[in-house]
């Protein structure tokens, strides 16, 4: 065990933990957040995805020690149920779920991928999601809601980009 | 009007409202016995899980309650001091938007707005018992006469009555709005809901002749309201199963056999004692678990954890698991429909077609593995389960226990998506065997190789058609012989051993009774869907089916399989449509005859007639006989469209869809481009909520249909993550999906949830034969699959 510093959401945790512990099992135990999920603990679902310095990071394979006093945020620290961010709003408006325990890593990973590529083309999108499961396959909805919440994006000329 | 997040956020903060849940949960009969109906204050607008257990708290000063009767309106519904409604409903939401259709059903029928109601779902405490939600049964079950609705409707004659004798008004010339009865004449003269029920209880039988609001005047119900859990979803804050966080709550992870079929020989306490976090090494007869202080420790325990097993017999090839399953011995045969002169009517016949088709075991593979918490303390267990049976999980847990059925209390809490048995009754009792060792509440959520190697996979099947054409194209008789290998099934109330923890820990799954020859058939059901669409349902004397070929037979063998088997989405439904409708493209192709054309040519139920007009319709079906013929210019690339129908469960909701796929004949590689699908499932409770189960049920069938099949190897499951099992990601070629909805106003409502993904590989197959001339009759169509078609 020894004190580590986290960053996560605007907020510093030091907490006394085993260092080798996959950042998954300290966001969701002993931060007690519920947006990251252990889907597989393999690194193959996406249901842990948090962004870490923008990234879309796999949680359940990433040791806690290699993201110390880093800017972590998970799906929570995007925007609350009144305040959703525009993509998590986009989700809600599109009803783009159905048990809405993929919709972590499926939000995430779109939010970073758009950020990265804010006129990335349809098939782009795609390719950008391919690691990411849904078993509700609700996989039309989100895609849809992933593409308005980048038409709802201003680009840096201030229009909006064209699909 | 408060927005739903504003009331589910004062609900969320809201001590007083928690309280008056715990409240209610702790001790809802006698609650209800002693103070009358009016129980809880507030209106949480369908915040479902918006208070955590922990505020809610786990029970025991007193037994729990029995579930209250289902006859009587109380057990189903409360109403507030401010005329907001508690409705109680067994049939869970497990995320298929269940839970918002049922407080659009009670909104509307105690004429209330959407926001007023709040449900409480599946807690053995406080709630119905309905059984399991699964079986599209939810709104047949709860959106009929009966159970919910019935209730509902008993309620709002029994408010007009009351407030007829309160405002001396005949009840004619009263209406429900709002949550009061007024006037019809003069809206001054009204009396609320709380005012008429205040300190009483409605006392009364739930009466299926209740008048139901008529569907022209519905407006909650019919209306795509969003699921009010939408937001709390798409922001992280919604607490799944996985997220029931218990004070002083440890950690458990199981060790499960190192093959199938072997036994525990010895454990090694010490290859572990010495590590952080350990607590105890738990053992029952070959239940192997470990308890850890965090959840990173009990991982590396549990995979540390030395544990001998015995030498196991070797699984059945799967090469050749087809063959073995024909050859297994003994069998439990069933007759389904006879008509006893099928082998004389097939050999009139001018043309007799054969064909055998094989369907893989298939896996719910939830994305997040089975996760649950038990509170095991001495005589009492509290539970919170993702199980989709919690009055089935309380009377097993009492056995797998020892303790009395009365003294456990089970909670659902939503889990990962099961589509029917996934690890959810499996996970509750590893973790209720690990808190009951301990003394101390246990959380533990499976690995996914513990999630995907011991589930009840879904039904292999193999499925040998044959059928008689006449001169004139045709069907003059229908044999449908099936093998389908079962073990184990749900745990329904009294087998624990159905599903691998409770057998591990000493109990047998239900017993498999032999029985052979089948004894001819005394009643009809199409329940699995093993009875064509085509036939007239013959049982003795008379016809029950929907089709119109007199001479039939449908016999069955069940074999013991060497893996649990249980339901998933439309289980066996599934497997055998795939096997009519492919089988039925191949009698139009015979016969040479548009498949459109000559389904409807033998079919007699008009909603089936309908469903398939609507899809094919809405795709611009190209009418013509199949394979379409091959142009030289067409290269690589083929183009087909199929077409596949079902009466699910013969009455339970029909679907027909239209695929078009393109098939590289060089790679084998397809892609869909577009599925057209309609569904007819009564009355619309919610578009958009329809919308979305059939969307999801296409494509959850096209990646079923394209890639995914359970594999093994001599001693275990191969099959143990999304490496070894293919489930089509996000990021593949999504096709155009197109919904036609039927809103049938005229009917009770159906189930709605399994029927389009019924349909959706003999689309494709039909669609694939349509472009290339090669018929697939084994799912998954993999490239491999489809070259060898190709070649054939």
């Amino acid at each position: 065990m020894s004190i580590l510093s986290l960053k996560v959401n605007g907020q510093t945790h030091n907490l006394d933990i085993d260092p080798t512990t996959p950042l998954l099992y300290v966001l969701s135990d002993d931060l007690g957040l519920r947006g990251p999920k252990f889907g597989c603990g393999l690194g193959q679902c996406g249901a842990c995805t948090v962004l870490v310095k923008g990234q879309a990071v796999r949680s359940c394979i990433t040791p806690v020690e290699a993201v110390q006093g880093v800017e972590i945020i998970t799906l929570e620290g995007l925007g609350t149920p009144d305040k959703p961010h525009p993509i998590q709003k986009a989700f809600i408006d599109e009803q783009a779920a159905q048990c809405g325990f993929c919709l972590n890593g499926v939000i995430l990973t779109a939010k970073a991928f758009l950020d990265k590529n804010p006129k990335a083309t349809e098939q782009e999108i795609e390719e950008g999601m391919s690691r990411v499961l849904c078993r509700c396959f609700t996989h039309a909805r989100m895609l849809r809601a992933i593409a308005k919440s980048q038409n709802g994006r201003a680009t840096d000329s201030g229009k909006r980009v064209a699909r | 009007m408060k927005t739903r997040s504003e009331v589910r956020n004062e609900i969320a903060m809201s001590p007083g409202a928690a309280e008056a849940l715990e409240r209610a949960g702790l001790s809802r009969r006698t609650f209800i016995k002693g103070t009358g109906a009016l129980i809880v204050g507030f209106s949480m607008g369908g915040a479902l899980n918006a208070v955590s257990p922990q505020q809610r708290g786990a029970f025991g000063e007193t037994a729990p309650p029995d579930s209250p009767p289902a006859a009587e309106v109380d057990s189903w519904l409360a109403i507030g001091s401010d005329s907001s409604i508690t409705a109680y409903t067994g049939k869970e939401e497990l995320g298929q938007g269940m839970s918002t259709a049922q407080i659009q059903l009670v909104a509307e029928e105690l004429c209330v707005p959407f926001n007023r109601v709040n449900l409480i779902v599946a807690d053995t405490s406080m709630t119905p018992d309905q059984g399991v939600t699964s079986g599209s049964q939810s709104h047949p079950a709860n959106f009929n006469h009966s159970n919910l609705a019935g209730a509902c409707a008993t309620a709002r004659e029994a408010l007009l009555q009351m407030g007829s004798k309160r405002l001396n008004i005949p009840a004619e010339q009263l209406v429900a709005v709002d949550g009061e009865i007024r006037s019809k004449s003069d809206a001054k003269k009204k009396v609320s809901y709380a005012d008429l029920v205040a300190g009483k209880k409605f006392d009364l039988k739930v009466d299926p002749n209740a008048k139901r609001k008529p569907v022209s005047e519905w407006t909650v119900l019919g209306k795509p309201i969003g699921r009010p859990d939408m937001p709390a979803m798409a922001t992280g804050t919604f607490e799944f199963a996985h997220n029931v966080r218990v004070p002083g709550m440890l950690h458990g992870m199981v060790v499960r056999p190192d093959a199938v079929g072997a036994n525990l020989m010895n454990v090694d306490e010490s290859s572990v004692s010495g590590m952080p976090g350990f607590v105890k090494v738990v053992v029952r007869k070959n239940f192997v678990g470990v308890v850890a202080e965090k959840p990173w420790q009990a991982v590396q325990i549990a995979r540390a954890l030395k544990a001998t097993w015995s030498p196991a017999p070797e699984l059945p090839k799967q090469e050749t698991f087809y063959e073995h399953l024909r050859t297994q011995k003994p069998t439990r045969d069933t007759l389904l429909v006879n008509s006893n002169d099928v082998d004389q009517k097939l050999a009139d016949s001018a043309t007799v077609v054969k064909a055998t088709y094989n369907h893989p075991y298939q896996m719910h593979g939830s994305m997040g593995s089975s996760c649950a918490v038990a509170d095991v303390q001495g005589e009492k267990a509290t539970v919170w389960s993702p199980t989709q049976g919690v009055w089935h999980q309380r009377s097993t847990l009492a056995m797998l226990l020892g303790l009395k059925e009365g003294n456990i209390r089970v909670i659902f809490r939503r889990g990962s998506g099961c589509y029917g048995i996934n690890g959810a009754d499996t996970v509750t009792y590893d973790a209720a065997l690990l808190s009951q060792a301990v003394g101390k509440p246990v959380r533990v959520q499976l690995t996914r190789k513990d999630e995907m190697a011991w589930e009840n996979f879904g039904f292999a099947f193999t499925v040998d058609q044959r059928a008689g054409l006449d001169a004139q194209g045709n069907i003059t008789a229908w044999d449908y012989e099936a093998w389908v290998p079962v073990l184990g099934n749900r745990p329904v109330y009294s087998f624990p051993g159905n599903v691998i923890t409770g057998y591990l820990a000493g109990f047998q799954p239900e017993e498999f009774r032999p029985r052979s020859p089948a004894p001819e058939p005394t009643s009809f059901s199409n329940n699995s869907n093993a009875i064509p669409t085509y036939v007239v349902g013959r049982v003795g004397a008379a016809n029950h089916g929907a089709g119109t070929v007199k001479s039939e037979r449908a016999l069955l063998h069940n074999v013991v399989s060497p893996f649990w088997t249980g339901p998933l989405r439309s289980p066996q439904r599934l497997q055998n449509t795939f096997a009519h409708e492919s089988f039925m493209d191949e009698l139009a192709a015979r016969a040479k005859v548009d498949p459109v054309e000559f389904r409807l040519r033998h079919m007699s139920e008009p909603r089936m007639l309908e469903v398939v007009r609507a899809a094919s319709k809405n795709a611009d079906w190209d009418a013509r006989p199949s394979p379409k013929a091959r142009t030289a210019a067409s290269g690589n690339v083929a183009s087909g469209r199929g077409i596949s129908c079902v009466a699910y469960e013969g009455d339970n909701g029909f679907a027909a869809m239209v695929a078009e796929v393109d098939v590289d004949r060089a790679t084998g590689t397809i892609n869909v481009k577009r599925l057209v699908v309609s569904i007819d499932a009564g009355p619309i409770s919610n578009p958009d909520g329809l919308r979305n189960q059939t969307e999801g049920g296409a494509l959850q069938g096209m990646s079923r249909a394209l890639g995914e099949e359970v594999t093994w190897d001599d001693h275990n499951v191969t099959s143990i993550d999304w490496r070894t099992y293919h489930s089509l990601p996000l990021g593949f070629a999504v096709p155009k999906i197109e919904v036609v909805l039927l809103n049938r106003t005229d009917v009770p409502a159906t189930g709605a949830g399994e029927t389009a993904i019924t349909v959706v590989a003999a689309a494709i197959g039909n669609a694939i034969f349509d472009a290339t001339g090669a018929r697939l009759r084994q799912v998954p169509f993999t490239p491999e699959r489809i070259k060898a078609a190709l070649a054939g």
